[in-house]
């Protein structure tokens, strides 16, 4: 029997009118791996990643969660599966208070519809502390995003990912705009996912990062999937010249 | 370790005392305005804002076009704008006269009213979702459209509305139920607090700050922010037909100019009470309040002794410097 990924994405391509931004790619992510996304910009990273979290539809391909193939994958419908992703920080809305950005799109409710505004408060102090570490004084969840600095805007999207007992996580440039110690404990908190039994996309211009936290790391080059290393069979040297190969030849 | 345990409660007391105010800048600079605003009335011009008969005078015509605020007020937090509310509200009156004409039920018109108001403000959220033309264009459109189509529709003549004033509805709409406060000003307040509780502590209310704040964000979090839109622009058509009705119920009589001269002041409510032309900022306090600043001085224009013809100078002026000074603060506060 076939051994089950966690996702797989079979032959799927994208266009965007005439351009092809995704040509026949094949994609598996294991239970408890994660796997480091490399290419440059245009390459199709962003594009296949919309595509697992349900916010493009491919033209042609398959997505199978756990075996099973799931059609018309939505972006609800990928969260019911257990899809959660860490934009970069643009994805906060930045005049909106902390616990809205922690519950956007997702607030709960009672039986009569209404917010369970109190809860959600509660929980938002809760998770900041508990997860990121922060004093219980610090944590205001009526503060504004706009007055948290870039660490902490990414803190805040990890939060809204953990919360939501995700199995896939995927983490969309984390590290742009980071401390070199905001770093150090995203890196720390990407191996947690592995330890927690999840899985994991590291999508990264930098390919150190990627190399520190990903099992497996695959490289996009137009469109195409121009590599896939086993980050335990290659040296961070032997990936970068493999990296530098396939800028100039598209293989490797 | 939390040394947050052993401070002193006077400390931790000014911290949320700062939070306070902090989350509720909007709010509470708007309440300073119009605290001012109401004492410079009263100094201005005493013997009208100390009597208990200029009140009663607002109660009674600031609800036609606070009604309307309160849903706008969604739509501009949305990143939106619906320009077409008053041709909406002439609209709606011409159906209400269509059915009330043959029919004699006011109920029964009163419900054409509002269900051709919902149908134009769902036709105005159409064209800005599905076609994607701004809305500000759009209403702008929309707005001469139905203008044209009531005074089409009814040749350009009014309506006598005088036979339907001994019916309970006319009664329960524009009458006096309790003591003498006229009975629109209690269908504001419902309208109020309908609207805040559907921005407050709905989904939809959520959602509706999240599209005006960061719309792409939204998206990639599943929001449909399309079909949020379209609830906005349908819910400010229905207001707009019932501050018609309303409006129309009080003069006993449709004119086929109903809305017109609406535009400054329901726009100025909103914009004075603190709502963000960028979107995603706003409440439905500060639109309520702005409602009657706005109403309050085109009465302490005349009553302070200058001409009518100041009205629309002063309005103009309100609508820009309010917007001018929330976007100020708006920067400050986020900096």
């Amino acid at each position: 029997m076939e051994e089950q990924y966690r996702l797989e994405l079979r032959n799927v391509s994208k266009n965007f009118g005439e351009v092809q931004s995704l040509r026949n790619v094949n994609f598996k992510l294991g239970q408890n791996e994660v796997v480091g996304l490399l290419g440059d910009n245009g390459a199709g990273k962003s594009t296949l990643i919309k595509i697992v979290t349900g916010y493009h539809q491919p033209s042609s391909g398959e997505i199978y969660f756990n075996g099973e193939r799931v059609e018309n994958l939505t972006v609800p419908r990928a969260r019911e599966l257990g899809v959660e992703t860490v934009y970069q920080e643009r994805a906060l809305a930045e005049l909106q208070t902390l616990w809205r950005n922690i519950f956007l799109g997702r607030e709960l409710t009672n039986r009569y519809g209404l917010l369970r505004v109190n809860e959600m408060k509660r929980e938002t102090n809760r998770l900041m502390t508990e997860s990121m570490g922060f004093t219980s004084s610090a944590v205001d969840p009526e503060a504004k995003i706009a007055t948290f600095s870039g660490g902490e805007k990414q803190g805040v999207a990890i939060v809204r990912a953990l919360y939501f007992e995700a199995e896939i996580i995927i983490l969309d440039e984390p590290t742009m705009g980071l401390s070199l110690k905001e770093t150090e404990k995203l890196v720390k908190f990407v191996r947690d996912i592995r330890e927690a039994g999840k899985s994991a996309i590291f999508i990264d211009h930098n390919i150190v990062h990627v190399y520190n936290v990903a099992d497996r790391i695959v490289v996009l080059d137009r469109g195409e999937v121009a590599g896939e290393f086993v980050a335990e069979e290659i040296s961070l040297d032997q990936l970068m010249e493999n990296m530098i190969k396939i800028a100039e030849t598209g293989t490797f | 370790m939390d040394t947050q345990l052993e401070q002193p409660d006077s400390i931790t007391g000014r911290l949320q005392l700062r939070r306070y105010l902090r989350a509720n800048a909007t709010q509470l600079g708007i309440i300073a305005v119009f605290l001012v605003v109401w004492l410079f009335f009263i100094i201005s011009a005493p013997e009208t804002f100390l009597a208990s008969r200029i009140y009663r005078a607002f109660m009674s015509t600031v609800p036609f076009f606070a009604i309307i605020a309160m849903p706008l007020t969604l739509a501009i937090i949305a990143g939106e704008i619906d320009l077409s509310f008053g041709s909406i509200m002439a609209m709606g009156m011409v159906a209400f006269v269509l059915v009330y004409e043959p029919t004699g039920n006011v109920l029964l018109a009163i419900v054409a009213a509002l269900a051709t108001g919902t149908v134009i403000g769902l036709i105005n959220g159409i064209i800005v979702v599905g076609i994607g033309i701004p809305s500000l264009v759009a209403t702008l459109g929309t707005q001469f459209f139905w203008r044209g189509a009531s005074l089409v529709i009814l040749s350009g003549s009014g309506a006598a509305l005088a036979d339907a004033r001994g019916s309970g509805v006319y009664q329960a709409l524009v009458g006096q139920a309790i003591g003498r406060i006229p009975n629109q000003m209690w269908w504001l307040l419902l309208i109020a607090i309908f609207t805040w509780v559907l921005l407050n502590r709905t989904r939809l209310g959520a959602h509706i700050y999240l599209i005006g704040d960061n719309e792409q964000s939204a998206r990639l979090m599943g929001v449909n922010a399309n079909r949020t839109r379209l609830v906005v622009f349908a819910f400010v058509g229905t207001a707009a037909a019932l501050g018609g009705v309303l409006a129309s119920f009080h003069t006993s009589y449709f004119w086929p100019s109903l809305g017109e001269g609406y535009l400054l002041q329901t726009l100025g409510a909103v914009f004075l009470g603190g709502t963000s032309v960028f979107g995603g900022v706003g409440t439905i306090l500060g639109t309520f309040l702005g409602s009657f600043i706005i109403g309050a001085i085109g009465a302490a224009i005349v009553a302070i002794g200058l001409t009518g013809f100041w009205t629309e100078l002063i309005y103009g002026l309100i609508l820009v410097a309010s917007v001018a000074m929330h976007s100020v603060l708006q920067q400050r506060i986020n900096r």
